[in-house]
């Protein structure tokens, strides 16, 4: 039994789209605090757990409970984005964004505000670039853009989505260091990932998905060779004919 | 040289009127454009231009030509048309784009079906290309009450609507702000067309919309500059447009518009953003 506060607590939580479950069955918590990478196949549903946190997704069933957490204290960094990198505006006041809980929709950013974009461009690396157009950015530069954005929001839930994608590794590793200070700093994290062995490295716990939960916990429990055989076996075909799900029975859609 | 600026504008009242009605839509539609563009929704623009028809056909039906019934019908019609396409594109495999589409063509017919029912084709005429010289009094004050709203909301919505561009998906995420934005936005678009169109016509309204958004984006790097130069190049557009249609005798609304496009064409060769000139002048890369 865990002694710390549930930040997030599913129960018997089924996602999915238009009836067909992307993943069923999750019950479980994230206790406050947490460092937390999510892994699994492609299709297992990691996104979609994500999206469902963040109230994006209704769920099919079951229920999902933020203790005493309201939308506005999760941060979120979608695997993609919409956003459109053409857009004139430059990293100085795309970061700055990231104060809205602040300055909300009117009120100006002042000598502090200033200090702290500019703080997070450089903890991103970035600060010599902060008046330059988003759209002259690389991949990765962009990349760091949004964490810094993510910094600013100084949110005690935060939520990343493949946030390693396109980035190389010197940047991943800076990222990571930053998630490392989240977690110093008390936050919750939630990670979708698939390096394992990052996850071994620097993820204290997770949460194995392959449609349904295989195993949740310690990190080292959990990425087990059978482990993650068993989360490759589970298919990952959308059925178009499937049954009604029945758990308490033996699957039958297989 | 002045003097030939100056003199229509100075001898004809008709002249300062149409001065006044278009300089007052140049200040707010290029703006609205700006955005229009920058959210790749030039094409809505036209399609609410179009579907303002219908709405000021049936007020001219039930109320003849009268300035009031017009517009109501217009703002009625282009709300419905723009709150419709989005609620299709939502609830529907088809993209906004394509319902707009769908919506606007029916709207443009059935437009022109109910004027020619009962009008003939002057009336068809006028709605359709607006007589920006015979603007009265309440016209003018509806033209300028229009963009006198249309400015101050724009101001207090501004930062919104550029995140709501920008990324959207973090604006719902940080703010409940990101729907009543876009219906606002919406609104506004609808509005300044009704004005428009009393000057310009529904078909060249979105002209005076959208032509100095998109030339402004060849000359500004941010939305403030891009506003800036936009409203600027409306201004000398809509200046430009009204002495060649005084002094070469060519119908008002097509001139102002072709000025603007004329804008547009320079800009595209030559403004400093990506104009084509400079694309195609060799120039030596810099170090860094």
């Amino acid at each position: 039994m865990k002694t710390t506060v549930p930040a997030i607590r599913f129960d018997n939580l089924t996602l999915g789209y238009d009836r067909h479950p992307a993943v069923h069955h999750i019950t479980g918590e994230v206790a406050r605090g947490e460092l937390l990478a999510i892994v699994g196949p492609n299709g297992a549903g990691k996104s979609t757990l994500l999206k469902a946190i963040v109230g994006e997704l209704k769920p099919l069933s079951g229920t999902l409970k933020l203790d005493g957490l309201t939308r506005r204290d999760i941060a979120y960094l979608p695997q993609v984005t919409d956003i459109d990198r053409s857009f004139p505006i430059s990293l100085f006041d795309c970061v700055s964004m990231g104060l809205w809980r602040t300055i909300g929709a009117w009120r100006g950013l002042d000598a502090r505000g200033r200090e702290d974009v500019i703080h997070a461009l450089d903890t991103v690396g970035l600060v010599e670039l902060a008046d330059r157009p988003m759209g002259t950015l690389s991949g990765g530069q962009f990349q760091r853009v949004l964490f810094a954005r993510l910094l600013l929001q100084d949110a005690a839930v935060i939520l990343l989505d493949e946030p390693f994608r396109a980035v190389d590794t010197k940047t991943v590793a800076d990222l990571i260091h930053l998630i490392e200070r989240w977690h110093r700093e008390g936050r919750t994290v939630l990670a979708a990932l698939h390096d394992i062995e990052q996850v071994r490295t620097h993820f204290p716990r997770t949460l194995l998905l392959a449609r349904e939960v295989v195993a949740w916990g310690d990190t080292a429990n959990v990425l087990t060779p059978a482990n993650l055989a068993r989360s490759r076996q589970i298919t990952e075909a959308f059925d178009a004919h499937a049954h009604v799900c029945d758990r308490d029975e033996a699957r039958e859609t297989a | 040289m002045i003097d030939t600026l100056v003199q229509p504008f100075v001898e004809f009242a008709f002249m300062r009127r149409a001065l006044v009605g278009s300089l007052a839509i140049s200040l707010t539609a290029p703006p609205i454009g700006v955005f229009l563009v920058l959210r790749r929704m030039s094409l809505m623009g036209d399609a609410i231009g179009h579907a303002i028809l219908p709405g000021a056909a049936i007020g001219y039906l039930l109320a003849g030509l009268s300035l009031f019934a017009m517009s109501l019908g217009g703002f009625a019609a282009g709300l419905a048309v723009a709150l419709a396409a989005g609620l299709v594109a939502r609830s529907t495999v088809l993209r906004e784009d394509a319902s707009l589409a769908g919506f606007y063509l029916v709207s443009l017919a059935l437009g022109v079906l109910l004027v020619s029912m009962r009008g003939n084709s002057v009336d068809l005429l006028h709605v359709l290309f607006g007589t920006v010289l015979a603007l009265d009094d309440g016209a003018l004050l509806l033209i300028a009450s229009i963009a006198t709203v249309s400015l101050a909301t724009l101001a207090v919505i501004y930062r919104p609507l550029v995140l709501e561009c920008f990324d959207t998906q973090f604006l719902r995420s940080v703010s409940p702000l990101s729907s009543p934005t876009h219906l606002l936005f919406l609104v506004l678009v609808v509005l300044n067309l009704v004005a428009g169109f009393q000057a310009l016509g529904t078909l060249m309204a979105v002209g005076i919309m959208l032509l100095p958004a998109v030339s402004a984006r060849f000359w500004a790097e941010d939305v403030g500059g891009m506003i800036c130069v936009a409203v600027a190049s409306a201004f000398v557009s809509s200046v430009t447009g009204l002495l060649v249609s005084y002094y070469a005798n060519v119908p008002t609304g097509p001139a102002v518009i072709l000025a603007c496009g004329a804008f547009y064409l320079l800009s595209m060769l030559v403004g400093v953003r990506g104009g084509l000139l400079w694309r195609l002048m060799p120039r030596k890369h810099l170090e860094a």
